[in-house]
C-alpha cells in the first residue's frame, strides 16, 4: 500500500453548512478498479471534482504518484496522468467527433501557442485521436458531427477524450448514466478491457456494473467513507446494507 | 460545405468585389463621399473583426474595445504633434501601446468572468476616455488635429484618398486572412473550446488563462491598426472615441453581422454604418408630406428605428447578417436537392 497511485487523506469541503466530503481517506493501488459508491448526496461528485481539481480541497492532502497535487491546478493534473470523464459531453458540438478528441490530444501534445497552421490537418494529433476513437469501438462515427451521436456514444466519446491524453488513471463519472440495458452491458465490457491498462476509480450507482467490475469498493455516506473492501465484504457488511444497499428495498 | 457555390459565398465574393472596385466607381461618377464613406466603413469593420476574435469565437464579452481605437489613434496624432510624422515609428508605436494596454486590461479582467468582466473592460476603457480628457497638452476634451497623415518616406502617399483607402482594404483584408488562420490553428482550437466550456478545457489539461490573454492582446492590438487608421482618415482625435457607445458600436457590429463567423463584422460594420448615414435622411422624407416642418428634426431620431431592428435580429436572427445568409443558402440548397429527386 505504500506505493499507491492516488492517496487520499483526511480530505475535507464545506459549502457554507454543509459538509460534502468529511475527512475522507482512501488509497488506489496501481492496475486497481476502485468503486465509490453511495447515495444521492453522499458527495460523490464533490470528490471527484476535489481529485480532477476543479475544487480545491478545505483540508486534508491528495497524493498522486507520489506527488503532493492538493493545491495543482486542474490543467497540470491532466498532465500528471489524471484524466476526468464527465456526465455530460460538451465541447465542440457543433464539430466532429475526430475534432473534439483531437483537441484533448492536443492539450497533451505541446503548447498550443501555434497560430497559422491548421490544426485539423496535424496528421499527429489526428492519428492519435483516431486511436482514442478505436479504443472505444467509436472509430466508425469520426468523422459525424458531435451533437448527432446517440447518448450512449456520447458516453463513449466522452471516454476516447479522458484516454486521449493517455493517462496514468481515470476518474470516471457515472458513465452508465442514462444507459439502456445492452448499451450498459457493452460499458462493462469496454470497462473491464479499459482495467487492464489504466488504474480506474468508478463513481457509479449501477450496483450489477460495479460489483461485477470493482476490485475494491468504498461507500460514502454524508461525505464519509463508511466502509472500503472488496465485492464480497461490501455486500455482507450490515453497516453498508443499512445506510445504502437497504435502500434499494424500498425503490 | 463552406467552399461550394452558394447564395452565401456568392454574396460575400460580391461584396468583396464591390470594395475593390469602389474607387473605380468614385471615378466614374465623382461621387467622393463615398470614398470617405467606405474608408471608414473599413476601418470600423477591422475594429469589429478584431473584436469577433475574443468575443465571437473566443466569447469573451469585452465592453471596452473602443479604447484601442483611442490608443492607436492617440499615439499617431501625439506622435505627430511633436514632430514624428513617420508610419514606421507611429504604427508600430500605436500597435505597441494597444497590445500593452489589453496585456494589463485582459491579465486583471480575464480572472473575473460574467458580468465582472464586462464591468472591469467598460472601467478601463473609461479611464482611457477621462485620461485623453483630462491632458492639455493634447487638447482635453476638444481634441487633438493632425497637421499631416502618417508619412512613408515617399513610398505611399497616405493624403491621396484612393491611396488611403486602398491600405485600409488590403489591412482589413490582411485581418480576416489573420483571424482565418488563427481560429483554425492549434491556438484558436483552445479559444473556441474555452468559450464552450472552461472547466472542461481545464479538465483535458489546457492553461485557459493564458491562452484567453493571448487572444486579448492580439485583438486589442489588431483594434489599435484601425486606431491608426482612423487618426489618419479624420486626421482629428478625441477623447469621444473611446467613450463607452463606441465600444457599443463595436458589438452592436459584431452581433448584427454575425459573432464568431469571419465575414460577419464586416457586414455588420457595413450595416450599421449605412443606417447611420442613410436613415436619417430616409426618416425625413417618410415624414416630410405629413409635416413639414418636423422632418429634419425627425431625422435625428434614427436610432428608434435602429433599435427594433437590432431586437429583430437579436430575437430571429441569432446568426446576424451572415447566419441568415447562410439560411438562405441552405434553403436554396435542399430545394435544388428536391428539384433533382
Amino acid at each position: 500500500m505504500a506505493d499507491a497511485l492516488l492517496r487520499i487523506a483526511g480530505l475535507a469541503k464545506r459549502f457554507g453548512g454543509i459538509v460534502a466530503t468529511d475527512d475522507v481517506a482512501l488509497d488506489v493501488p496501481e492496475g486497481e478498479l476502485h468503486a465509490v459508491i453511495g447515495p444521492n448526496g453522499a458527495g460523490k461528485t464533490t470528490l471527484i471534482a476535489q481529485l480532477s481539481g476543479q475544487l480545491m480541497a478545505d483540508s486534508g492532502r491528495i497524493h498522486f504518484a507520489g506527488v503532493d497535487i492538493t493545491r495543482t491546478p486542474a490543467w497540470r493534473r491532466s498532465h500528471l496522468g489524471l484524466a476526468r470523464s464527465f456526465q455530460i459531453t460538451s465541447l465542440f458540438l457543433d464539430h466532429s467527433v475526430l475534432d473534439n478528441v483531437a483537441l484533448a490530444v492536443q492539450a497533451h501534445a505541446g503548447h498550443s501557442f501555434r497560430f497559422w497552421r491548421n490544426a485539423r490537418l496535424e496528421t499527429g494529433l489526428r492519428q492519435k485521436a483516431r486511436a482514442a476513437l478505436e479504443e472505444v469501438g467509436l472509430a466508425h462515427r469520426a468523422d459525424a458531427r458531435a451533437s448527432l451521436l446517440s447518448h450512449g456514444e456520447h458516453r463513449l466519446l466522452e471516454l476516447a477524450m479522458a484516454l486521449a491524453g493517455q493517462p496514468r488513471m481515470l476518474l470516471l463519472d457515472e458513465p452508465m448514466a442514462g444507459l439502456g440495458p445492452d448499451e450498459s452491458a457493452r460499458m462493462v465490457a469496454m470497462l473491464r478491457r479499459l482495467k487492464q491498462r489504466y488504474t480506474i476509480l468508478l463513481v457509479e450507482h449501477d450496483m450489477e456494473a460495479v460489483f461485477a467490475l470493482a476490485d475494491r469498493i468504498s461507500v460514502l455516506v454524508y461525505g464519509r467513507v463508511i466502509a472500503t473492501g472488496a465485492p464480497d465484504v461490501i455486500r455482507a457488511n450490515d453497516q453498508v446494507r443499512e445506510a445504502y444497499l437497504g435502500e434499494d428495498d424500498h425503490v | 460545405m463552406s467552399g461550394a457555390i452558394t447564395l452565401r459565398n456568392g454574396v460575400i465574393a460580391a461584396l468583396l468585389l464591390a470594395l475593390a472596385l469602389l474607387p473605380l466607381y468614385v471615378q466614374l461618377t465623382g461621387d467622393r463621399f463615398m470614398l470617405t464613406l467606405f474608408s471608414r466603413i473599413v476601418i470600423l469593420a477591422i475594429a469589429a473583426v478584431s473584436l469577433n476574435l475574443i468575443l465571437g469565437y473566443g466569447g469573451m464579452m469585452s465592453f471596452g474595445h473602443a479604447a484601442y481605437l483611442g490608443i492607436g489613434g492617440y499615439t499617431v496624432a501625439i506622435l505627430a504633434f511633436e514632430g514624428v510624422p513617420s508610419a514606421f515609428v507611429q504604427w508600430p508605436a500605436a500597435l505597441a501601446a494597444s497590445a500593452l494596454f489589453a496585456l494589463i486590461v485582459g491579465a486583471l479582467s480575464l480572472r473575473t468572468r460574467g458580468v465582472y468582466f464586462i464591468m472591469i473592460t467598460l472601467a478601463f476603457a473609461q479611464m482611457a476616455y477621462y485620461l485623453a480628457s483630462g491632458t492639455a497638452r493634447y487638447g482635453g476634451d476638444d481634441g487633438l488635429s493632425l497637421d499631416t497623415r502618417s508619412t512613408f518616406a515617399g513610398l505611399i502617399d497616405l493624403s491621396n484618398k484612393t491611396t488611403f483607402y486602398y491600405v485600409c482594404l488590403v489591412l482589413l483584408f490582411g485581418s480576416i486572412l489573420l483571424v482565418w488562420r488563427l481560429t483554425n490553428s492549434r491556438f484558436g482550437m483552445v479559444l473556441q473550446g474555452v468559450r464552450s466550456n472552461e472547466a472542461r478545457m481545464r479538465a483535458i489539461g489546457f492553461p485557459t488563462f493564458r491562452y484567453q490573454l493571448a487572444g486579448f492582446v492580439i485583438a486589442g492590438t489588431m483594434c489599435g491598426l484601425a486606431g491608426a487608421l482612423i487618426a489618419n482618415h479624420t486626421e482629428f482625435v478625441s477623447p469621444s472615441m473611446m467613450f463607452w457607445t463606441r465600444s457599443g458600436d463595436l458589438i452592436v457590429m459584431v452581433v448584427l453581422g454575425g459573432m464568431g463567423t469571419l465575414f460577419g463584422p464586416v457586414f455588420g460594420a457595413l450595416a450599421l454604418l449605412f443606417l447611420e448615414q442613410f436613415l436619417p435622411a430616409a426618416i425625413s422624407t417618410i415624414v416630410h408630406p405629413f409635416n413639414p416642418a418636423g422632418a429634419a428634426k425627425a431625422g435625428e431620431f434614427w436610432q428608434i428605428v435602429l433599435g427594433p431592428l437590432l431586437l429583430v435580429v437579436v430575437l430571429f436572427a441569432r446568426g446576424g447578417i451572415d447566419g441568415l445568409l447562410r439560411a438562405l443558402s441552405d434553403r436554396a440548397h435542399a430545394q435544388r436537392k428536391r428539384g433533382h429527386g
